[in-house]
């Protein structure tokens, strides 16, 4: 298969001192104080913490889905957010620059495999055909090309999120953010989802963030953000080979 | 871009039919209780052209023969045919009653006609028209009678010996025709005993039976056993005769009421049956509210079953207008399988009603366009509540 270029440049993830508060006066929680992050391109990277401390709040930052209070945050080399939105259609922010692997593969029901990952392309003005062709190689290299035709209901729990890795990277974004998705996999299969996003991040030289709390598969980072309490501490991963 | 709706659609199809087809066979309903009215307005037009009348003579200050009683003289019609403009006039009666036929009854009008004249069956399917003077009759084919039946009017027996169609009256039920002379006597003639009791009262009223008078009371006594009344006088007018002229020349010389058959039809169509067309109307009303409520209660538990992939859509990048339009077209989509459900659920169960059901392609075009301007206001809901999907739902 042919190795697609990353467009989105040499830079991955950047966060500078990014912070949300819900609520104000005396209700204020602070949800995130000033986070620092990097995640250079081709590089995966785990989000680790305990329940409330704030994981969700900033992948939903990260994922342009809600309004940091403050700080910047750069993706792919581009400010999208500086005390204040940059992108004007976050919309398309997210359809083109971020992909988005959740904890279920989430795949749309009514659409054969190969049109959920060209869903995308399709949704960014790719012609059907031309996305199409995108969406089987992407499956091809993901080992599920030959259930191109498939129902997802007629796919295995790995095959579907082999499917929605393939749908987070069509659209070939500079940062992908993966929501424990290894959560409903054995271990071997987790380990598996892990490989591989491994291998399309230096493929596609894609800056991965997986959030987890799976203990099979936090081994396998070389660099691991804790978040508690709204702030990150980066600890040193086992990095040990899949 | 592919369409999301139709995907949908296809991958659900059956839930989708079946759901289609529940809402179908309510517009189905709606459909026949429109076409019922057209039947009631076709009847009332097919009565009229039937009769092959241009006037309608009738009692004064009467709304007669359909929507009112009326009586007048038999001899009548011969001052009418007299009138400058009439080629030809005729009596007829119409008494809607019970004929029998065997053990079974059945509801009809029965229509006593003159062989030539107008108000006689202008075609036939089956047999042929009478040709003596008595006790022959020709029937609707609604009536269920084959050529042959006996049938009972009154106190004599009939034989049916022939069949005609679309003969029914203002309200629906078949028409018998028989000869005038025997329709008159089914109308008007009292039975035996009435008869005798009459003649006794007659008899007993010393101004009626004064000794110094003979054959007075026979006299009396002759006109109570015998009628010469009928419903109505059937006017075929001259070519180039107008008809308003003659009316008028009518109510204006023989104290007679005529009316033209824009005036008649009028009196059938907006009188008579105004208030069933409006209890129709009403009910059509309340069958549209109720298709919209159901079809919008369907749109939206689809819409809600599907709030996560709305939440996942919305994540990735999915236009609202996409979304929207792919509930619109799902709701749409779902009216059409709807109206043509419906539509040959009408077609399908018309000819069981015992009314005439007539299903008119402007109508159906009609409640296309109403069955898809419903959809798709009833999707407006759904559309806002899924317009509203946080795009976080799908993170969790």
């Amino acid at each position: 298969m042919s190795t697609p270029q990353n467009p989105a440049g040499p830079q991955g993830i950047r966060i500078d001192t990014l912070r949300k508060r819900y609520g104000s006066g005396d209700t204020a929680v602070d949800a995130l104080k000033d986070v620092n992050m990097t995640v250079a391109p081709g590089e995966v990277v785990g989000l680790i913490g305990p329940s409330g401390s704030g994981k969700s709040t900033l992948l939903k930052c990260l994922g342009a889905i809600i309004e940091p209070s403050a700080g910047r945050m750069t993706l792919g080399g581009d400010v999208i957010y500086d005390n204040g939105w940059k992108a004007g259609d976050l919309r398309a922010l997210r359809r083109d620059r971020i992909g988005f692997v959740f904890q279920a593969p989430y795949l749309i029901p009514f659409l054969d495999v190969t049109d959920n990952v060209a869903l995308l392309p399709m949704l960014a003005g790719v012609p059907n055909a031309e996305a199409r062709q995108r969406a089987r190689a992407l499956l091809d290299a993901l080992d599920v090309g030959h259930r191109a035709q498939a129902q997802p209901s007629q796919l295995s729990g790995g095959e579907q999120q082999r499917v929605a890795i393939a749908r987070a990277l069509v659209n070939r974004p500079p940062v992908i953010l993966a929501d424990e998705p290894t959560a409903p996999l054995d271990s071997e299969r987790a380990l598996a989802v892990i490989r591989i996003l491994n291998t399309m991040a230096r493929q596609f030289q894609t800056a991965v963030i997986v959030v987890t709390h799976d203990e099979k598969i936090i081994p396998t980072f070389r660099r691991i953000y804790q978040i508690r309490d709204g702030q990150t501490v980066e600890e040193t991963g086992e990095g040990r080979a899949i | 871009m592919i369409s999301l709706a139709a995907r949908d659609i296809a991958h659900g199809l059956g839930r989708c039919v079946l759901t289609g087809m529940g809402w179908g066979l309510l517009l189905g309903v709606t459909f026949s209780m429109a076409g019922i009215y057209r039947g009631m307005v076709d009847d009332a037009q097919a009565l009229l052209s039937n009769s092959g009348a241009d006037l309608w003579v009738v009692q004064k200050d009467t709304q007669g023969p359909y929507a009112e009683s009326s009586s007048l003289p038999d001899d009548a019609v011969r001052g009418i045919r007299a009138l400058d403009g009439v080629a030809q006039a005729a009596n007829v009666t119409y008494l809607t009653m019970q004929v029998a036929r065997g053990d079974t009854e059945t509801r009809a009008m029965v229509v006593g006609f003159e062989p030539g004249q107008p108000g006689e069956p202008p075609f036939l399917i089956a047999g042929r028209l009478p040709v003596r003077s008595h006790y022959e009759a020709v029937a609707d084919r609604m009536t269920g009678y084959r050529v042959g039946d006996r049938i009972r009017i009154r106190r004599h027996d009939y034989t049916v010996v022939g069949l005609t169609r679309r003969m029914v009256s203002s309200g629906g039920d078949p028409m018998v025709f028989v000869p005038l002379k025997d329709a008159q006597e089914a109308q008007f003639l009292k039975d035996n005993d009435a008869i005798v009791n009459n003649r006794a009262r007659t008899a007993a009223n010393p101004a009626l039976n004064r000794p110094g008078v003979p054959g007075l009371l026979d006299a009396i006594n002759a006109t109570q056993t015998s009628n010469h009344n009928v419903n109505a006088v059937l006017v075929r007018l001259a070519p180039g005769a107008s008809p308003d002229a003659v009316a008028d020349t009518v109510r204006r010389w023989k104290h007679l009421q005529a009316f033209t058959v824009a005036q008649m039809e009028d009196i059938l169509v907006a009188k008579l049956i105004a208030t069933s067309a409006k209890q129709i109307g009403m009910f059509l009303a309340i069958l549209t509210v109720v298709s919209a409520a159901i079809v919008a209660f369907i749109i939206y538990t689809m819409t809600l079953g599907k709030m996560r992939e709305i939440a996942v859509l919305k994540l990735i990048g999915t236009r609202n207008r996409t979304i929207a339009g792919m509930i619109l077209q799902q709701a749409l989509g779902l009216g059409l399988i709807g109206f043509l459900v419906g539509r040959i659920a009408a077609e399908l169960w018309a000819p069981f009603f015992p009314k005439y059901v007539l299903l008119l392609p402007g109508d159906a075009a009609r409640g296309f366009a109403v069955v898809m301007v419903v959809c798709a206001l009833a999707s407006t809901l759904a559309i806002r509540v899924a317009l509203r999907v946080d795009p976080a739902e799908a993170i969790g």
